[in-house]
Order: C-alpha cells, then structure tokens, then sequence
C-alpha cells in the first residue's frame, strides 16, 4: 500500500524541487528570509539582554560620531575665516598727509580691496591707552611711539595664496613700512582641527573594534547556547552555511538595532545642545546653527552598525562553528 | 548500496574499533549490526554518515567512494542517508513539526511541499495528531518516533539506527521495528543496530555480528 502511494510522488517531487538552478536559487532566499525572520524573532523574544547589547554598540558608535559631528560644526564655523579679514599696513613715520590720501585713493580703487580704514597714529595711541590699561606709562613716553596705520580688508572671494599675494604687492609701496597678516592663529586652529580629526578617527577606529569584538563574543554566546542544535543540523546534512545563516543575521540585527540607538542617541544629544548654542550664536550676532546627523548620517549610521554587526558575527562563527562537529 | 571492504578504524589511543571488516549491504536489503558494547558498531556506522574516516580501508556508499567526499560534500551525502539515533537527538526548543521539517528546510523543499511531507511522515508514524507538541510533551516512544519521522521525510535511499529501541519496552521496540520494515518494503535500504536479540532474532533478517572490531558472522546474506 505505502509503496504505491510513495513510489511516483517521490520521482515528481524530486523534479520538482530540488532540480534547477532557479529552484536552488529559490530555496537559497527561502532559507534568507527564514533565517532572517528566525534570528529576528529571537533577538526580539529577550528583550533585556538586546537591549544592552543594543546599548552596548549605540554608545560605541555614538561617540567618535558624536565628536565628528561637532568637528563639523566648528569646522563650518572656522571656515567662515578661511581667509584672514584685514591686512595692518603700516605707513612710513615721514608719510605726508598728501601721500596718505592718495594711498587710501589708491587702495579704493582696487578691485580686490573692499574697504581700507585710515587710523592716525595719535588715535591709535588713544585706542591703546584706553584698552591696554597702560595709561600711566605710556604718560611718560615722549613721543607717540605708534606708526599711522592703514586696516584693509580684501576682496571676501580671495582665497588665502591670493590674499598673500596682495600683501607683498602692498608691502612694495614706497609709503608703507610693513604689511601683516595675521594667519598664524588660523594655521594654528586648522592644525588643531586636523589634530581632533585624527584623534576623533583613532577613537572611532578603536571603538569599532571594541563593537566587532564585542558583537563577536555575543555572537560565539548564542552560538554555544545552540551547541546541540548545531550538532543535530550537521547530522542531518546542514551545511556550513546553512549553520552560519542564522548566526550572521543575529549579528546584523545587533548592529543595526545599535546604528539606530546610535543615530538617537547622537540626535538627542544635538537637540540638548540646540537652544544654548542657538542663544550663544545670538549672543556673538552670528548666523550659525547647529547642523545635526540629517536622514544620510543616520542612514549611515544604521548601515555602518549592521555591517559591523555581519563582521563580528562572521569572526565568531567562523572561529567557533567550524569545531562544533557531531561526535 | 554499502559496501566495506577491508576497513580497519584506530583510533588516536591506539583502541582499535574496526578491524580489517568487508561486508556488502545490497540495495534494498534489511540488515541488524550487532554484537556488545563496544564491539564496534556505532564506528560502522559513524564511517557510513562521514562523522569519522577510516584508518583503513574503502566504503563505499550509493555508489560513491567516501574517501573521495570532502568535507563540502558532506551535508550532501547525508541529506541521502536518514539516522534514528539511540537518544532521539530532537530540538527541544521546536514543535514537532519543525523537527521533522528540519532535513526539508536544509534540502530546500517549498514549504506548501514540506507541509504536505512532514504530515506523511508524521501520519506513517502515527504521530499526526501531535504536530503541533513539543517533544518534552511526548513519551520515549513518541520521541523515537519522531525521530524517524525526521530520518525519513526526505526520502533518503538509505536508513540507518543506532539502537533505535535502546530505551524501550518491548511492546514498542516491536512496533519501531515494524515501521523500519515498512519503510524497508518501499525500497529503503535499512541497517539497524541493535544489542537486543531477542528482538532481532524473531525478525529474521539479515544479522551481522561484530565482536571486539572483528566481523563474526554475516558477512554476505
């Protein structure tokens, strides 16, 4: 009776299913989508363990993001100065009033000056003895020892080789002892920008390696814990892969859960610093806002998370799945 | 269908389990490995399923010479070959059900297709109403006979058990022993083994005897 019933439903069943790269294909995704959702489910089924796992890899990923974030905004405002304001041209002591003007003249003229200010040498001396609280020496000096000065702000469109260009081109006038520019504090504050880069990068480097070693040791966790179950997959003819599948997903799942903690965490802090920084812009008269993550960073973020995720997974499995073997 | 020839397995303590056995198991035949503990038959059939190599020696199964089978190739010959083990060997964290779907999944059948088989399966060892239970809800015999549903759902060429009624009174090794007869009588090849005599002797097959790794008698049928 068996026989009859079993022998042509095997022959079809054969051909039906298991022949054809199409259906292999087919059985390949089927096995994707039931690992993911299987993975998923028990990510999701302990809540409390995930949870700080999920933690865990936010706070990992959300710092060195967090420090890029604010680097960008300071580097957004820094970049407001990128080229220096005002060239100080100081005239020569015996400079006639005459020569002053037509200098001054001269620089209005200019297609890469926008404004020049004159400030005699006795205003400056005014300027000094009120700021400098240096009253009482400079009192006792006998001459003015400041030389009459000339402020000029270039053109704003000027990058900085053509801002230095102007200055030696300026220097070069008969009437003017000495033309400065002041960049050796905005070199300064670009070299330390450079610096926190760097140690923002060496940081985040650090702490994805922290997040792929700590996804690893949950990963070979849950890969213990299903030790036997392992085992009886082998025996029935499980391959590697179809072992690792599942395993690779959890590990997807922890980082994509951590990217998204991430991704909040690094928001929410923005949104906390917001109104203070809103107040202090206003405070200095400045346009500047605090720029956040925006839909790419956190997208990003997500997807950083989840291939750290699949990366630690893959360590893990591939350290400790291959020796579990039935015995 | 299986065929030992000359095969000896040492292992790394110097214990030898098989020595020098040549035996052939026809298509379609229904053969008990006995003999005591420790004698030597689990490592028989540890070499059939690929879980140990010989040190020795040549087997070859459905055709295929196993020394020539990589690791890759392993799950592969073993989707070919069902096992009934002594202590179940379920997923205790699944239905019933899924435990028997479990070579399906890995097989990659459709799952209208795996649906329909696993309830066979479960129908031909009279477990269809427990589908859905989980096996620690399940008696020992129940349990063993989920574990065959699982071996035979994909239809494999070749059935092997490894005390299939180890634990069992009996009244139900009698009946596990007529399920692996049924299956036998569709053309699955079946090699059982089994310490318990009394048994296996009433059911006059094929026995082949192994003693301290030596094959005794049944050799040939």
């Amino acid at each position: 009776m068996i026989r009859r019933r079993e022998t042509p439903k095997r022959k079809q069943s054969t051909r039906s299913s298991r022949t054809g790269v199409l259906n292999q294909l087919a059985a390949w995704l089927q096995h994707h989508r039931l690992s993911a959702a299987d993975s998923l489910m028990r990510v999701i089924e302990s809540p409390a363990a995930s949870l700080l796992t999920w933690l865990v890899i936010g706070i990992a990923l959300a710092l060195p993001v967090g420090l890029n974030v604010a680097l960008d905004n300071v580097s957004q405002v820094s970049n407001g100065w990128d080229s220096p304001a005002q060239i100080s041209l100081f005239l020569q002591d015996g400079a006639a009033d005459d020569a002053v003007r037509e200098l001054e003249a001269e620089l209005a003229a200019r297609q890469d000056v926008t404004a020049s200010r004159f400030i005699s040498r006795e205003e400056a001396l005014e300027e000094f003895r009120e700021l400098s609280g240096f009253a009482d020496v400079l009192a006792n000096l006998e001459e003015n020892p400041l030389p009459n000065l000339v402020l000029v702000t270039p053109e704003a469109t000027l990058d900085e080789p053509a801002v230095l260009a102007l200055r030696a081109e300026l220097e070069e006038h008969s009437d003017i002892a000495e033309a400065v520019l002041d960049m050796e504090w905005l070199q300064r504050l670009n070299t330390l920008m450079e610096l926190s880069r760097r140690i923002v990068l060496a940081v985040g480097g650090m702490l994805v390696i922290g997040v792929l070693l700590i996804l690893g040791n949950t990963i070979r966790l849950a890969i213990e814990s299903r030790r036997d179950e392992i085992v009886i997959v082998k025996l029935v003819g499980g391959s590697n892969g179809f072992v690792r599948r599942p395993f690779l997903y959890t590990g997807l799942w922890y980082g994509v859960g951590g990217g998204v903690l991430a991704a909040i965490l690094v928001s929410g802090a923005l949104w906390f610093l917001e109104e203070p920084i809103a107040n202090l812009a206003l405070l200095y008269e400045s346009a500047f806002y605090l720029s956040g993550l925006g839909v790419m960073g956190a997208l990003n973020l997500v997807i950083l998370g989840g291939l750290l995720g699949l990366g630690g997974a893959w360590l893990a499995v591939s350290r400790h799945l291959v020796h579990i073997e039935p015995q | 269908m299986i065929t030992f020839d000359r095969v000896s397995k040492r292992y790394a303590e110097g214990h030898d389990a098989l020595r020098e056995i040549s035996l052939h198991i026809d298509s379609e035949d229904f053969a008990f490995l006995t003999g005591h503990s420790g004698a030597g038959k689990s490592t028989l059939l540890r070499l059939i399923m690929l879980m140990e190599r010989p040190s020795r020696g040549q087997v070859i199964v459905n055709g295929q010479d196993l020394a020539a089978v990589r690791p890759r190739g392993i799950p592969k010959l073993r989707r070919d070959i069902g096992v009934v083990f002594q202590n179940h060997r379920l997923l205790f964290d699944r239905t019933v059900f899924d435990n028997v779907a479990l070579p399906l999944v890995i097989a990659g059948y459709e799952h209208r297709e795996i649906g329909r088989r696993v309830r066979a399966a479960l129908d031909k060892v009279g477990l269809l109403h427990r589908e859905w239970a989980m096996p620690r809800a399940l008696s020992g015999g129940e349990q063993q006979r989920v574990g065959i549903a699982r071996a035979v759902v994909g239809k494999p060429k070749i059935l092997l058990a490894d005390e299939p009624t180890g634990n069992l009174d009996p009244g139900l090794s009698a009946e596990i022993m007529n399920l692996f007869e049924q299956f036998n009588q569709v053309g699955v090849t079946v090699l059982i083994a089994s310490h318990d005599l009394a048994l296996i002797s009433r059911l006059h097959h094929r026995i082949i005897t192994l003693q301290q790794g030596y094959l005794v008698s049944g050799s040939s049928q």
